[in-house]
């Protein structure tokens, strides 16, 4: 899986970063990020919940092949 | 053929197909008579406003959670085809400009929402967490200072002055003067008396001129607030014209004031309905923060927010036309059977983050993360500190709010 957040998108809700801290973070303009390494969402089980969480759609998931 | 919300474009009173609405709660926290013959409906269907014209009502969680970030629907106020929920509203709408943030697209709310949103961080709202506290805290040691069984108004007394200085430190607006805005603020808000459009549109005002003489102020000895940055960062730079900046202020004081503290008044007296799930958050305020969500579900104290279509949308077998009213109801949303188990049924251990509590889309609400911590910490800090909590009178002798403004009561007299 690899995580996108679209910053254009993005309202700052923190939607994503309240429910999986540990891959999303804020940046200093308050906008949603994906911490660095953390792209394949660590195996966090609500990756999928803050992406459907997120108001304005701006997470997107792509399903990579497993190697 | 899809479902059109074609003439008669107006009806004199509802009709069974169209219902007038909105409709008056009894119970502050309780889905008014009528919802549940508008849930059993279908996702979408019409209701009649005050003045007789029909609009869209849109019930279903699964189709609001699509229409709400629809870039088609609009919040903007100042299009004369948009939805108002009451004549006071109408009166309001006469204003020069539209209110910045909630009543404005996109590029124009970005750019609004871009120039406050680093305050409102998770971050932000985190550091301020002690000083939440310390608020709590001193104002339950006034009340706690009066002899048990004294009755007090818990939401002048507690729950408004508690997000009021909150939102005040954050500005940089100063705390002796909150007395002021904490009347206004009401006012603009949830007032509904006999006078309510005039005098909502004039504490607007007045708070606006406040806040620009504050800007003056701020200028010649600035600060380090959230209106300081504004002034350096975006008035300075000429990134945002002064009545605009001064408009900003106005919506983020008061809507800083009026929403949390109805949510702390209607907790508490949702919890002291249910002892059993209040005993165990007394017992484990890690439970806080699932509750809180919980509790906006279920209170949904922002039901109706309105929307103009732009362009024509085909929705669940509807045609909802450019120039059509839409009304997404929060608490038919966050009382969907499909959505929720047991929908009518507070239970603090529920998985809520379903709710659109606090809207969705891009208007979603901007203090929502600061708005959890206070309603954490101030219900947390009542509990733990007044174990005898009751209210002082029967909880249906307590006034509701008018249908058409934010929900919450008109006082809730407690004891202890």
């Amino acid at each position: 899986m690899h995580i996108s957040i679209d910053s254009n998108r993005c309202i700052g809700s923190a939607q994503c970063a309240v429910t999986v801290p540990a891959v999303f973070e804020q940046d200093e303009d308050g906008l949603s990020t994906v911490i660095a390494g953390r792209e394949d969402g660590a195996g966090q089980p609500l990756v999928r919940e803050a992406a459907r969480a997120c108001p304005v759609q701006a997470i997107t998931l792509t399903e990579t092949d497993r190697t | 053929m899809p479902d059109t919300l074609d003439a008669p474009i107006t009806l004199a009173d509802g009709t069974d197909d169209a219902p007038a609405y909105p409709i008056k709660r009894r119970c502050p926290y309780h889905m008014p008579p009528g919802y549940e013959e508008l849930r059993d409906k279908s996702p979408i269907s019409r209701v009649t406003l005050w003045n007789g014209r029909v609009a869209w009502l849109v019930t279903g969680n699964e189709v609001g959670r699509r229409l709400f970030p629809d870039q088609r629907l609009s919040s903007d106020v100042l299009d004369p085809r948009f939805p108002l929920l009451a004549p006071r509203i109408e009166a309001q709408r006469q204003q020069a400009a539209a209110p910045p943030l909630v009543g404005v697209d996109d590029p124009v709310h970005a750019r609004q929402r871009r120039m406050v949103l680093p305050s409102f961080g998770i971050r932000q709202v985190n550091a301020l967490r002690p000083v939440i506290q310390r608020y709590a805290d001193e104002l339950l040691d006034k009340m706690l200072a009066k002899d048990p069984g004294t009755t007090v108004d818990l939401l002048t007394e507690y729950a408004l002055p508690m997000p009021s200085a909150v939102i005040c430190t954050l500005l940089g607006v100063p705390y002796e003067d909150h007395h002021y805005f904490d009347e206004r603020s009401r006012h603009v808000l949830s007032s509904s008396g006999p006078e309510q459009a005039a005098q909502a549109q004039q504490a607007f005002t007045e708070i606006l001129t406040y806040l620009d003489n504050l800007i003056s102020r701020k200028q010649d000895e600035p600060g380090d607030t959230l209106l300081d940055e504004l002034i350096s960062r975006q008035l300075e730079e000429g990134k945002v014209d002064r009545h605009e900046l001064a408009m900003l202020a106005t919506v983020l004081l008061v809507s800083g004031h009026e929403t949390t503290s109805n949510m702390i008044a209607l907790s508490t007296m949702a919890l002291l309905a249910h002892p059993e799930q209040l005993q165990a958050l007394r017992a484990d305020e890690s439970l806080m923060p699932r509750a809180v969500d919980e509790l906006m579900r279920y209170a949904s104290i922002g039901d109706m927010l309105m929307r103009v279509a732009k362009e024509d949308i085909e929705i669940e077998g509807h045609l909802i036309k450019a120039g059509d009213g839409v009304i997404l109801s929060t608490m038919l949303m966050n009382r969907d059977p499909e959505s929720f188990e047991r929908p009518d049924e507070l239970d603090i251990h529920r998985q809520a983050g379903r709710h659109v509590g606090f809207g969705y889309g891009i208007h979603q609400c901007i203090g929502q993360n600061l708005a959890r911590a206070e309603m954490e910490i101030a219900l947390a800090t009542l509990l733990r500190r007044v174990p005898t909590l009751r209210l002082a009178v029967p909880a249906d002798q307590i006034g509701v709010n008018a249908p058409f403004v934010l929900q919450g009561v008109t006082e809730l007299p407690v004891t202890w």
